[in-house]
């Protein structure tokens, strides 16, 4: 069967779904990083898979898609940041010790 | 129903009623690769290894933009996701994975309780895509057929980032096809968007991006390192 | 002439399948002429050396000149063991080769042999490519942690360091003859400088010819190439990410090595040195009596003639320049390579705008004319130079009748 707008929805979806299971499983730091690199991708599938199958969005999709893009280069580079200073602080990247500012 | 692509590019047209092996076989294989990946990337415990599945998933994910048509984003997403963002990742895993923190394990519980949710959570994902009103949208078989060498996709993309408001094309927010004459349909659907232009939201993205920059170098210096906390 | 897929359209009745079947047949093509490539250049590579270090290189295996040295080096490495370190991370170490060899080949997809052939002629050619070369280091960084050896890490770390800064300037100097041209499509990039030599863009103004030469250092780097070859040099670090990998693993790495080597002078070619065009005739040769098919397959000998020469300066800077240290090779990208660059983007920019067409014109004639000339007059003074060969009695190019060749008792 030729691929049509929902094959390419669920392939967004699932690409969504493990990203936010990585976010909310890993205890590296990194690992939930990658997770929202994951839930990122999953969103720009669900933008291009628009913007092909609903030629008034071609642009758009295409559009936010790159936007969608170097944002998260950005983002990625800052929380990596943040990571390392943890890192460099407290001698460990598991998130589950962060918790100085608990209470 | 199928649009040209604006431009008016030399197009193939396609029979409407052959099935395209091509298309299936190329989006079965690198949607299985893709989602199979990212998968892998939530079960593996060593981090190293998460980076290897998530390269793997944003290759895929690059592959399907180019199955969509859109190559130019395709291209970007290699060269910034794969080539710039995962790179820079995997330095950060190298620069802290020091023996104890490679495989880092989670608990059962927490694997049981994560396994419900996320089925849960992409039924729902599943579930709005099938149900409620459904767009215009294009059958994939009627799709006029450009191929990359045809498709304006990066020249339009550049005129609209550069502020050409002609650019974009003039349609409503609904999907819903414009009337033929302006008497005729209701007043939601006589509301057409104007034609914009991206020239405002690129200048924004680049003075993010120099910001970026300079907050992450800040935040990354050398600084001294402080003793452990046992 | 139609193209490949319409042959085969008409030949099996359905788009779908003759799509396919062109597929793979032009992988096969591409794929054959990387490998031969690759077993020509590593015997160009040992004879160059030898040459240039004032000794033969290979001599025995194959006749006169060493011809089957190659073809016996692979034997030798198809039949070596093949060992996996104990620290080694199985899955990572497996996998890096592969994917380095994916990210050097998938560029050929775009490459431009001929006018018109090509394998998938995109819009983004250019864009396609480099965005495709930068999927290489994520195998090397495989690799070097895969090894699990401190020395590959560290050879690793410093090349996917090297590899990822030097695409910036790579990037903008591909970036100039892109605004000269107005397309990235490098089959179009190719048709417009068709004509004489002058034509070429390396010509089109001063800061394009320099932009040739800050793109080629750039693609030199990018290949890890020496005098940046820091983190694979023998004498640094053993051979850096590679130093785990021995038989047909090792030669994959030195395949995808090779590959890029083409693929990157492949972009210099067609962007700046007039691609398949031989720059004496009026015309592209496919257009004329030669007919469509007979023209190209000229054209594609002369794209890959260019590709080797430029092949050949590659490895001829090698064996000449001493090598540069880490952090020389990262100030040479970040404090000259880059504001040069971006400087030449402005400038080329600038010179469209500001100069009088007919300053422009004739600037161009005469810059190709002046690089034509001191070509010529460097070659004729090698060959016509009639002080004695350094090492007497060695055969070779400096066997002419007109050198003096001192009589020495030569041991045999």
């Amino acid at each position: 069967m030729t691929p049509d707008l929902n094959h390419y929805l669920l392939l967004g979806a699932v690409l969504f779904v493990s990203g936010a299971l990585c976010m909310a499983n890993k205890r590296n730091a990194i690992g939930v990083l990658m997770g929202v690199e994951l839930v990122l991708n999953g969103a720009s599938i669900n933008f291009i898979a628009f913007a092909r199958f609903n030629p008034i969005f071609a642009i758009e999709g295409q559009i936010f898609a790159l936007f969608v893009i170097v944002l998260a280069a950005a983002e990625a580079a800052i929380a990596l940041a943040i990571v390392l200073n943890f890192y460099n602080n407290h001698m460990t990247v598991d998130v589950d010790t962060a918790e100085e500012l608990k209470g | 129903m199928g649009e040209a692509p604006h431009g008016g590019a030399e197009v193939i047209n396609k029979n409407s009623g052959e099935m395209k092996i091509d298309q299936v076989f190329l989006f079965w294989i690198i949607a299985a690769m893709t989602g199979l990946s990212s998968i892998m990337v939530v079960v593996t415990q060593n981090i190293v290894r998460a980076a290897t599945w998530l390269l793997f998933a944003l290759g895929g994910t690059s592959g399907i933009f180019f199955l969509l048509g859109a190559d130019f984003v395709g291209a970007t997403q290699l060269l910034v996701y794969v080539g710039g963002t995962l790179v820079l990742v995997v330095f950060g895993v190298m620069l802290t994975a020091q023996g104890p923190f490679i495989s880092m394990k989670t608990g059962a519980a927490e694997w049981g309780v994560a396994m419900i949710v996320g089925i849960l959570l992409y039924g729902v994902l599943a579930i709005s895509f099938f149900t409620g009103n459904p767009l215009t949208v294009v059958q994939p078989n009627q799709i006029t057929e450009t191929g990359p060498n045809t498709s304006l996709s990066s020249v339009t993309l550049g005129e609209s980032l550069l502020g050409i408001e002609q650019a974009s094309p003039p349609g409503n927010w609904t999907g819903a096809k414009l009337p033929a004459n302006e008497s005729s349909g209701s007043e939601e659907i006589k509301k057409v968007r104007k034609q914009v232009s991206y020239l405002l939201p690129f200048e924004i993205v680049s003075v993010h991006l120099l910001v970026v920059l300079i907050g992450a170098a800040y935040l990354a210096r050398a600084k001294r390192r402080r003793g452990a906390i046992a | 002439m139609p193209t490949v897929t319409e042959f085969f359209a008409g030949l099996f009745g359905n788009r779908t399948i003759a799509y396919m079947v062109t597929g793979i047949i032009v992988g096969t093509i591409l794929v054959a002429f990387v490998a031969l490539s690759a077993i020509f250049f590593i015997w160009l590579e040992r004879k160059v050396a030898g040459r240039i270090q004032d000794r033969l290189g290979p001599t025995r295996v194959g006749g006169k000149f060493g011809w089957l040295q190659t073809v016996a080096d692979g034997l030798k490495l198809l039949a070596k063991e093949d060992t996996i370190p104990g620290n080694a991370d199985h899955f990572l170490f497996r996998a890096g080769p592969y994917i380095a060899f994916c990210g050097s080949f998938l560029a050929f997809m775009a490459l431009p042999f001929g006018n018109g052939w090509v394998a998938q002629n995109m819009n983004i050619a250019v864009f396609y490519m480099l965005a495709v070369m930068s999927t290489e280091i994520f195998g090397i960084i495989l690799a070097g942690y895969g090894s699990g050896s401190k020395w590959s890490l560290f050879g690793g770390m410093r090349e996917a360091a090297q590899m990822v800064s030097y695409e910036v300037p790579m990037a903008i100097c591909v970036l100039i003859p892109v605004i000269v041209a107005g397309t990235m499509n490098l089959n179009e990039i190719g048709n417009k400088q068709t004509g004489g030599f002058w034509n070429w863009y390396a010509f089109h103004d001063p800061f394009t010819f320099c932009a040739f030469w800050t793109y080629f250092t750039c693609a030199t780097a990018s290949c890890k190439r020496a005098p940046f070859d820091l983190a694979e040099a023998e004498s640094e670090l053993v051979a850096g990410f590679h130093t785990e990998y021995s038989g047909l693993r090792w030669s994959f790495f030195f395949m995808a090595e090779y590959a890029s080597m083409f693929a990157v002078s492949g972009i210099a070619i067609l962007l700046f040195l007039g691609g398949w065009n031989v720059g004496i005739f009026p015309k592209d040769l496919s257009e004329t009596f030669l007919g469509s098919i007979f023209g190209n397959v000229i054209n594609v000998l002369v794209f890959i003639v260019k590709g080797w020469l430029l092949v050949f300066v590659m490895m001829w800077v090698r064996w000449t320049l001493p090598r540069l240290r880490i952090d020389q090779v990262m100030m040479t990208c970040l404090k000259y390579l880059l504001p040069m660059s971006c400087a030449l983007l402005v400038l080329v920019s600038l010179w469209q705008i500001v100069m009088p067409p007919a300053v422009i014109l004739y600037l161009k004639y005469f810059m190709a004319v002046i690089s034509f000339l001191a070509v010529v007059l460097v070659g004729l003074r090698m060959f016509l130079t009639k002080e004695p060969p350094p090492m007497a009695g060695m055969p070779g190019v400096w066997n002419m009748p007109w050198v003096k060749r001192p009589t020495v008792a030569r041991k045999s």
